[in-house]
């Protein structure tokens, strides 16, 4: 049995063609049924992100079953084939088994170490479960999945830090102010990123907003925006000291907060800490502004640079997690090795012992004067031989599951011996692990 | 039987020491909790050690250096799993337990003897007095780990270096509030341990205050608590400046501790030279 992934990814395919072989999340029921039902395919299961369309399935026949997968997501999303295959790619064995790993660890996303992912693989595998088209291989290969993200999340950094402007700038403010939940942001004109942070903020509990701008229309309408109030421009240093983190982007020219502004508002709030987010080019805030005691400032380089140095971090635990994945990796393809392996050896010994019953049965029956103590012998002389002939097959298979060609020397076999295929019993399998 | 209590202590906050610090540098959480549960575990042996001490010598086990740099390194260890406890900062022992390590090292190298007491201080006072201002000492220590680590990350914060120390250490508002409320704690015990000495000076000399070396450096002491708590409460000292003077507060302090058994001029204080000359 054997494991294949076929898919396409942000790293494969534009947004264009992503769109249009995705799956809807509330109608899987149809395509996981006809995926399960096509012939070659054993289990199957969809993974649909806007980032990542890949499909899961478990087959006898590696070539066949990623054919008939790929033929199924062109039809199903009536695009030609020709069109769709130079995006997709395909894996099967040990290399499916490390793409999922990855995916689920987050190492393949478009921002390492985001954590949505993770849960999408989970709603895939709900839904899977839910139709019944996941079986034994696919339920203990998504389970090990899991395992393995939440080992690289605990075990290394790689989720640990803020890879954007605004969540840097976040994280930065409650190293200052530890909780953020009776604090008060003050925007200084208005802008995207702006926003963007002020709604970071409020999201991660900021109690109040307020809103300036030179027009003192537009500070109304984004003070009704986020629930907060307008503070007309003239009256901003009125109103500062109100203020522990000012988010600033304006398109002033020179800059509109001084140092000696800013010791003068400090000394009324009595010296609480006060975090400027200067986020305008050219800079709104003097940079002498740091300086001041209890006073943080960060510009919009300052940002980039912790948000750049962060990325270096978790390009450095990526490392680290692609070491806990090929440790996992081991395991479970040893695990899905001997699943294959087990019923083998168990139908090989039983055919063996069939020959030697029967033959030894006719030989006893056709011996007229065989000695009192005879039959016993030729149970040891045949049990014996049969044991020796059987030793190093055994072996050798066991030894291939640890990762080798374990699918060969089962074909082999089989089809040497006559064997009939043995489906895996669920209950069985536990101790075949590690 | 007390001995091997006394080692053992010894060797758990070493051990316990060594994990902190390696915590500073690795991000094991799993580092910080055994840390933690090692030094609670050395706490109590410590306290078990402490209190056969008491009965074996008959009188409160602060009279000499020995006894009082120990003492002095339990109520450091006490009063700094009740603040860990109380603000989940495994990392507050990184910068805490090697200072309850090094004074229990130093007792260990000052004479285990127990000393005949002289008279001065055979007193019921010497149980409160000590212990008091020792338990001040003990704020004072903690508070100066917390401003240190506040100067560190206040560094760190104003020079953009976000390095992992950074991401370790927690956010400046918990750092101050901990040096705060040292401080709240600290002040108080700290005055009721020289107004209690006072008074056992009085009965025990004749005299309230004589101007002794160590009587001199507790004031000084006293009065650069007091500015930091006058300064907080009223003009919003905080941050930096109150780190800053916790820093120099805890100089201050240890040197009325120990600086002053060293000075030239006999301290009425200074029993451990008396006790080391008379009746070692």
């Amino acid at each position: 049995m054997n494991i294949v992934v076929v898919g396409l990814s942000h790293k494969t395919a534009s947004v264009e063609i992503r769109e249009k072989v995705a799956f809807a999340p509330n109608r899987m029921e149809k395509p996981l049924k006809e995926l399960a039902g096509l012939p070659d395919i054993n289990e199957g299961l969809i993974v649909s992100t806007c980032n990542r369309v890949e499909i899961y399935a478990s087959t006898h026949d590696i070539a066949g079953g990623m054919a008939r997968v790929k033929r199924f997501l062109a039809d199903f999303h009536n695009i030609s084939l020709d069109v769709l295959e130079p995006h997709l790619y395909s894996h099967h064995g040990e290399a499916a088994i490390r793409h999922l790993f990855r995916v689920a660890s987050s190492l393949d996303s478009m921002v390492v170490g985001e954590p949505q992912i993770l849960g999408q693989i989970k709603t895939a595998y709900g839904y899977a479960a839910e139709y019944k088209t996941s079986g034994i291989i696919l339920n203990r290969f998504l389970h090990k999945a899991f395992s393995v993200a939440k080992r690289v999340r605990t075990e290394t950094k790689i989720a640990s830090s803020a890879v954007s402007v605004s969540f840097a700038a976040v994280e930065l403010a409650k190293k200052i102010f530890g909780d953020l939940t009776d604090k008060t942001v003050m925007l200084i004109g208005a802008g995207e990123m702006c926003e963007l942070a002020a709604k970071h903020f409020l999201n991660n509990g900021v109690r109040g907003v307020m809103v300036t701008n030179r027009t003192y229309e537009r500070a109304e309408r984004l003070a009704e925006e986020f629930d907060g109030r307008a503070v007309r421009f003239e009256d901003l240093f009125d109103h500062l000291h109100k203020a522990d983190i000012i988010l600033s982007s304006t398109g002033a020219t020179h800059f509109i907060i001084g140092a000696k502004d800013v010791e003068a508002v400090i000394h009324r709030r009595r010296q609480k800490p006060m975090f400027f987010i200067d986020i305008a080019v050219p800079r709104d805030i003097d940079p002498k502004v740091n300086d001041v005691e209890n006073v943080y400032l960060y510009d919009m380089d300052d940002l980039q640079g912790v948000v750049s140095s962060n990325l270096q971090l978790r390009a450095e635990e990526a490392k680290k997690a692609e070491g806990i994945i090929d440790q996992e990796i081991g395991r479970f393809f040893n695990w899905l090795s001997l699943l294959e392996v087990t019923p083998t050896i168990v139908a090989l010994r039983t055919r063996f012992e069939e020959v030697r019953q029967a033959e030894l049965a006719k030989t006893v029956a056709g011996w007229k004067d065989l000695p009192p103590d005879g039959q016993k012998r030729l149970e040891a002389l045949t049990s014996a031989i049969t044991n020796k002939l059987l030793h190093p097959p055994t072996n050798l298979l066991k030894r291939t599951g640890q990762g080798g060609r374990t699918d060969l020397y089962v074909d082999a076999l089989r089809q040497l011996f006559e064997l009939e295929t043995v489906a895996p019993q669920e209950e069985n399998l536990d101790d075949l692990e590690e | 039987m007390n001995a091997l209590l006394f080692y053992s202590t010894l060797g758990i906050y070493c051990i316990a020491t060594f994990i902190y610090l390696v915590y500073l540098l690795k991000p094991r959480e799993i580092l910080g909790r055994s840390a933690h549960w090692l030094i609670a575990a050395g706490f109590l042996i410590h306290c078990t050690f402490t209190v056969i001490r008491y009965i074996e010598a008959g009188h409160t086990p602060i009279t000499n250096l020995h006894e009082s740099l120990s003492f002095f390194s339990l109520a450091v260890v006490g009063v700094f799993i009740a603040f860990e406890r109380k603000y989940h900062v495994f990392i507050l022992g990184s910068f805490v337990t090697p200072l309850a390590f090094l004074l229990l090292l130093a007792s260990s190298l000052h004479s285990s003897a127990i000393p005949l007491l002289p008279p001065a201080l055979k007193s019921k006072w010497l149980l409160v007095h000590s212990s008091l201002a020792f338990l001040s000492y003990a704020t004072f220590a903690v508070a100066f780990g917390a401003a240190i680590m506040y100067l560190i990350q206040e560094h760190f914060l104003k020079k953009k270096r976000l390095g992992p120390l950074y991401q370790k250490l927690p956010s400046l508002v918990i750092l101050d509030e901990i040096n705060y409320r040292c401080l709240t704690f600290g002040f108080p015990l700290l005055t009721i341990a020289i107004i209690t000495g006072a008074i056992w000076a009085e009965t025990a000399w004749g005299t309230y205050w004589s101007w002794d070396p160590k009587e001199t450096w507790s004031l000084i002491t006293w009065f650069i608590y007091a500015a930091l708590l006058h300064g907080r409460l009223t003009t919003g000292w905080r941050g930096k400046r109150a780190a800053m003077l916790s820093i120099i507060g805890f100089c201050v302090m240890l040197f009325t501790f120990l600086g002053v058994n060293l000075l030239p001029s006999a301290s009425l204080h200074s029993y451990d030279r008396l006790l080391g000359e008379k009746y070692r």
